[in-house]
Order: structure tokens, then C-alpha cells, then sequence
């Protein structure tokens, strides 16, 4: 699936530079479940942004399924962001103006579908996350964990690859990081590889395996056991 | 769901800083179409009421400053009938007919009115009788070089001759003419008899409407005005029926020889300064347009850069699920457009309701909506928009998409 080559990223911040990811191999197999943890600063959404194909490595290559990721040009690396990789954000990033249903359109409507089929495969992924009585609601008006399962229902509906989870259990209680685990659980059973950054080791307990950046390295390995 | 439906429901998500902006354009549009729509209904009904009025050169006072051609017989200066007989004995080369007016204030059972006195044709045929000239065919001047007016194809004795004509074939000096609005107004009609200076007149035509000055008068022989009124033999103005333009522009200077104390006024120069005030209108509105819409503009600017600021998260979340650069400059720019179409629209509406109430009561001016402004309002103002929300939708497409992330 992915497989990093001496990556290497420097920020120029006010004049000095910050090294986020030093000199960082990494090689992540198909249908595998990462839990990439570290303490804050130590790169760990700096890599979840390049293997998104968002930020660009200052040296080191990136290959996705054995092509170089940032050898396509933007547009060509959008595309593939629409169809292969999936998002699940921390503060779930929901348009607030529409509606459960039309949240999941997105992806679907980017990727060029038809007005009915985004609808129908919106509510296909709704009904999976167990929102089907939900669909007409605005982020507002839903819990913090059905805004969170809306946003899975939204990574699912172009049925990728990966997905890159952002701290996905950061703004919940203990009941609903559980149930949103269990259905990223699920989604890797269903095939898909899973990339999940975090700062709860309860939460990367559900990982295949869990990689520790300390300083944009990928320092230690440990094998925690599998949920 | 499609880009159109997102813009649509954005748009309502934020509607009172977008409502300004829309106001701003939609202020401009209207501006300019109501003035255009007023000046060019302005123009359009000069030019009607020049093609029917048949007059095309005026002999007024020196002192007499011309303000509107229809009230310059209003100006209270006065020269001698006197100067009547002079251009009548004349015979200059396009002189068709004359009509010397003197107007004073009268009332008809204490409501005011205008009192126009006006000389009949038969007058100057008289003078030319007595003056051994009634061989010519022509009574007032040569018809040498002369084309067909409504000036001399139309006189016959019909009263109501003088509403197109200028000039009528008799008029009794106890003989009264009403114009439309002024019957209408005292209420009375032909065969009735009106008191004016104590002296009984009877109504002998009420003239059809014209939509000038002339509705509003009451027109009886210039003798009889000029003595109740006790003005003597004077006139305020002599319009003259020129016949065409080649003896027009050589009258002129014979007007100017002949009465060197007058001042001469031709229809070109009338129609000239009133083109003039209707083109300095027309500029004005294409002044205050380009003003409304430049701070509908900055305003539309102003509004879309505190847009994409707002939305970074949510225009990040979007390049993250797959939106391209082109996907969120088309989100803005389609919404820019959205606005410049609707102030177009609503400023073509709204403007075109403004000169419809104002251009009657202002100028006395029927005004119907002028479908041409509306292609001119709603591409001008969308234009305005999309140019002013360009940087905006760039900036909006060049955010950093890993701005989504918890950490960025």
C-alpha cells in the first residue's frame, strides 16, 4: 500500500527549522491497521498529511500501491485523494449548512456521480453507521457521536482504499470512541488499511500495530495486541 | 447534490453580509436604469412632440433666456405686433406660416388660467391683400424651394387645427379655444359661454390632447387679449413654421436682418440643448452606476475574503475529500455570479418601478420597463462581481488542505 522512502520535512519557522519528519521509512501493507502515536510536535499529522498526498516531503519519496505520490501533479493526487483515500477528522468537519445525508453527498458529488446515485449510496452508508433515521439532520441538531459516525458514513461512501483517521476518538466519551472504533474495526475487516493517529493508548489498543514518532522518527515499534 | 445547489444553500447559510453587497449592486443597476429610462423616454417624446408641433424657429425678446421651448411665451418680456408684419410683408424664402402668441393670466370663476392670445391665418391674408400681394398663392412668405409640413398641408377651418398645426384659418375676437386639461377642468365644452376680463367668449372647439403645454390653455384672438389685458400691441414670442431645411438655414440670417432686436431661436438648437441636458442625464447615470457599483465591488470583495477566512476549515475538509483548486474558485465565483444576477435583476426591477413612478411626475414622461437595460445591469453587475471576487476564490483555492488536521 504505502511505502516511505527516507522521508524528510522541514518547516522554516521565524527564521529556524523545524525538522517534523527526519529521514522516516515506513512500508504499510495492504489491510493493515496502524496506530501511529507520539507526543504532540512529533510529526505525527505531518505524516498523516503527506501519506494524504496534501503536503509534499522535502526529500524522500512517497509510493502508493508502487507509484510515486508526488510525481502526480496536483490535480491527478486530488483525484486520487477522491477515489483511494478517506478522512476521519477529530472535530469531524461536517458542513454545518448541510444536512447528514448531504455531508456523505460530498465525496460522491466531487468523484463526479449522479444526483441519485449519491443519494442512494449516501443513505446505503448512513443506514450502515446507524443513522438511517437521521438523514435530514443537520450536524447541529445530532450528538457528537453521530456527527463522528456521519463523517465515517461520508470516508465509506467512495469505498476506499485507506483511511487516515486524525484522532478520531479525540472529542468523545469513553461509550462512543468504543462504538466508533468498532465500526473502524469493521471497516478493516472489510479490507481497507487503516491509519489512525492518536494520543490514547486505549484507542491505539484497536490497532494491528502502533508505530511511535519521537521527533519525526519512527523510533520504536511496538506490537500491542490486537483488539 | 451539485456545486449550483451548494452555492445556494452557502448563500442562505450567511445572508446578511452577502444582502449588503447585493444592495450596494443592486443600488447601482437601478441608478442607472431608472435615469436611462427616464432620458431616453425623455428623448423619445421631445422628439414626438417636434414632429408634431410644425414650428421650427421662434422670435422671442432679446432679454428672454430659453429654458423649455413650450413656456417661452410664459417669460412676461414682450416685443411689438408690430414685428408680425414686418416677417409677414417680408416674404422670406421658407417662411410657411407665423404664429405670434401673447399669453397672460386670467381666471374663469376665480380658477386661474392661462390666456393665449393667437393670430388666425385669415389676418395675414388680409395684410397681404391690402398690400396687393394676394396673387401669391403663399399669404405669409415665398414657398420658393419649400417641401409639404404639417404646417401647410393640413390648415383648413377646422378650429382644431391649431393642436397640430400651430395655426388656425379664423378665430372670432369673441371666440374661445379650449385645450383638453382646461375644459376638463372648468367643466365645459363647445357652444358654452365663459366670462373672462367681464367679457363673454364662447367655446367654440375644445382642442384633442396633445401632451404639451397647450392641454392647459385657453386660446382666444390676440387682439382680444392684447386689449383686455390691456398689453397693447405686443407678443411674447412669434413661432415661425419654416418648411424645410435648406430655406430654414438661410432664414436665419434673414430673421436676423430683418428684426435685428429679437432673438432667434431655431427647433435644432431647442432640440440641441435638450439633448444635451438628456446626454449629461444619460452620463450622470453611467457616473453614479459605475460609483454604486464599485463600492458594491469592494463591498462583494470585502465580503468574500471574510468568506473564505470563515470557511478554511470547511473549504480544507473539501480539497481533503477530493475538491480541486477549480472546484472551490468555481464555488466563490459561482457565487459571485449568483449575486451579480440577482442585483442585475433586482436593480433592473427596482429601477425601472422608479422610473415608471418618477418619470411622469417629474417630467411628465410615460415611461415603460426598456428590456435592453436588463442585459446591460445583469452583465455589468455580474461582471463587477466575479472581478471582485476573483482574488478571494484564488486565495480560497490556494489554502493548505492540512489546515483540516487537529494539529495544523
Amino acid at each position: 500500500m504505502y511505502d516511505l522512502n527516507s522521508v524528510t520535512k522541514t518547516y522554516v519557522r521565524r527564521g529556524h527549522t523545524v525538522t517534523a519528519l527526519d529521514d522516516t521509512n515506513l512500508e504499510i501493507p495492504d489491510n493493515d491497521f496502524v496506530a501511529i502515536i507520539g507526543p504532540s510536535g512529533s510529526g505525527k499529522t505531518t505524516l498523516l498529511s503527506v501519506l494524504g498526498g496534501m503536503l509534499a516531503p522535502t526529500s524522500g519519496n512517497v509510493f502508493i500501491d508502487g507509484e510515486s505520490l508526488y510525481d502526480l501533479s496536483i490535480e491527478e493526487r486530488t483525484a486520487l485523494r477522491s477515489t483511494k483515500i478517506g478522512f476521519v477528522f477529530q472535530s469531524f468537519n461536517l458542513i454545518p449548512w448541510l444536512t447528514a445525508c448531504e455531508n456523505v453527498q460530498i465525496p460522491l458529488m466531487l468523484s463526479g456521480q449522479s444526483a441519485e446515485r449519491q443519494r442512494s449510496r449516501a443513505l446505503e452508508m448512513l443506514d450502515r453507521v446507524g443513522l438511517a433515521d437521521r438523514t435530514d439532520h443537520h450536524p447541529s441538531e445530532l450528538s457528537q457521536g453521530q456527527q463522528q459516525r456521519v463523517a465515517l458514513a461520508r470516508t465509506l461512501a467512495n469505498d476506499p482504499q485507506v483511511i487516515l483517521a486524525d484522532e478520531p476518538t479525540g472529542n468523545l466519551d469513553s461509550e462512543t470512541r468504543e462504538q466508533v472504533m468498532t465500526y473502524l474495526n469493521e471497516f478493516h475487516r472489510d479490507g481497507r488499511t487503516i491509519i489512525m493517529v492518536t494520543h490514547d493508548a486505549g484507542t491505539a489498543a484497536f490497532a494491528k500495530r502502533t508505530i511511535r514518532l519521537v521527533s519525526g522518527v519512527a523510533k520504536s515499534i511496538v506490537s500491542p495486541e490486537a483488539a | 447534490m451539485k456545486l449550483q445547489s451548494m452555492i445556494w444553500k452557502e448563500l442562505w447559510q450567511r445572508p446578511t453580509p452577502m444582502l449588503t453587497s447585493l444592495l450596494a449592486v443592486t443600488l447601482g443597476v437601478t441608478a442607472l436604469v431608472a435615469i436611462q429610462n427616464i432620458t431616453v423616454f425623455s428623448e423619445r417624446k421631445i422628439a414626438g412632440d417636434m414632429e408634431s408641433l410644425g414650428a421650427n424657429v421662434l422670435v422671442l425678446p432679446p432679454s428672454v433666456t430659453l429654458q423649455d421651448y413650450y413656456s417661452a411665451d410664459m417669460h412676461g418680456h414682450t416685443m411689438p405686433e408690430e414685428f408680425v408684419t414686418r416677417l409677414a410683408l417680408a416674404r422670406m424664402p421658407g417662411v410657411e406660416n407665423l404664429a405670434p402668441k401673447l399669453c397672460v393670466e386670467a381666471s374663469v370663476d376665480t380658477i386661474p388660467v392661462t390666456l393665449t392670445g393667437i393670430l388666425p391665418r385669415s389676418e395675414f391674408q388680409e395684410k397681404a391683400a391690402w398690400q396687393g400681394l394676394s396673387m401669391l398663392t403663399n399669404a405669409v412668405g415665398s414657398d420658393r424651394g419649400c417641401c409639404a409640413t404639417k404646417a401647410d398641408v393640413g390648415v383648413d377651418d377646422d378650429p382644431n387645427s391649431l393642436a397640430t398645426t400651430r395655426t388656425i384659418q379664423e378665430l372670432g375676437e369673441r371666440d374661445l379655444i379650449l385645450g383638453r386639461d382646461v375644459a376638463a377642468q372648468l367643466g365645459s365644452g363647445v357652444g358654452d359661454t365663459l366670462t373672462l376680463f367681464d367679457e363673454e367668449f364662447e367655446v367654440i372647439t375644445v382642442l384633442p390632447e396633445t401632451g404639451t403645454i397647450d392641454d392647459g390653455r385657453i386660446f382666444a384672438h390676440l387682439h382680444s387679449v392684447q386689449d383686455l389685458s390691456s398689453a397693447g400691441p405686443v407678443v411674447n414670442v412669434i413661432e415661425i413654421m419654416a418648411c424645410c431645411e435648406d430655406a430654414a438655414g438661410g432664414l436665419i440670417t434673414n430673421l436676423s436682418a430683418e428684426l435685428p432686436d429679437t432673438r432667434i431661436i431655431t427647433i435644432a438648437q431647442v432640440v440641441e440643448t435638450q439633448v444635451a441636458v438628456n446626454g449629461l442625464m444619460s452620463r450622470l447615470s453611467w457616473g453614479f452606476f459605475s460609483i454604486l457599483l464599485l463600492v458594491g465591488g469592494a463591498s462583494i470583495a470585502s465580503v468574500m475574503y471574510a468568506n473564505v477566512t470563515e470557511r478554511r476549515k470547511e473549504i480544507g475538509t473539501l480539497m481533503a475529500l477530493g475538491a480541486s483548486r477549480n472546484f472551490v474558485t468555481r464555488m466563490f465565483l459561482g457565487k459571485a455570479t449568483l449575486l451579480g444576477l440577482a442585483g442585475g435583476l433586482g436593480g433592473f426591477v427596482v429601477g425601472s418601478i422608479v422610473a415608471a413612478v418618477l418619470g411622469p411626475q417629474l417630467l411628465g414622461v410615460e415611461v415603460q420597463p426598456m428590456p435592453m437595460l436588463l442585459g446591460v445591469g445583469m452583465a455589468t453587475a455580474t461582471v463587477v462581481a466575479v472581478a471582485a471576487s476573483f482574488l478571494p476564490a484564488r486565495r480560497a483555492a490556494g489554502l493548505d488542505p492540512c489546515l483540516v488536521f487537529n494539529d495544523a
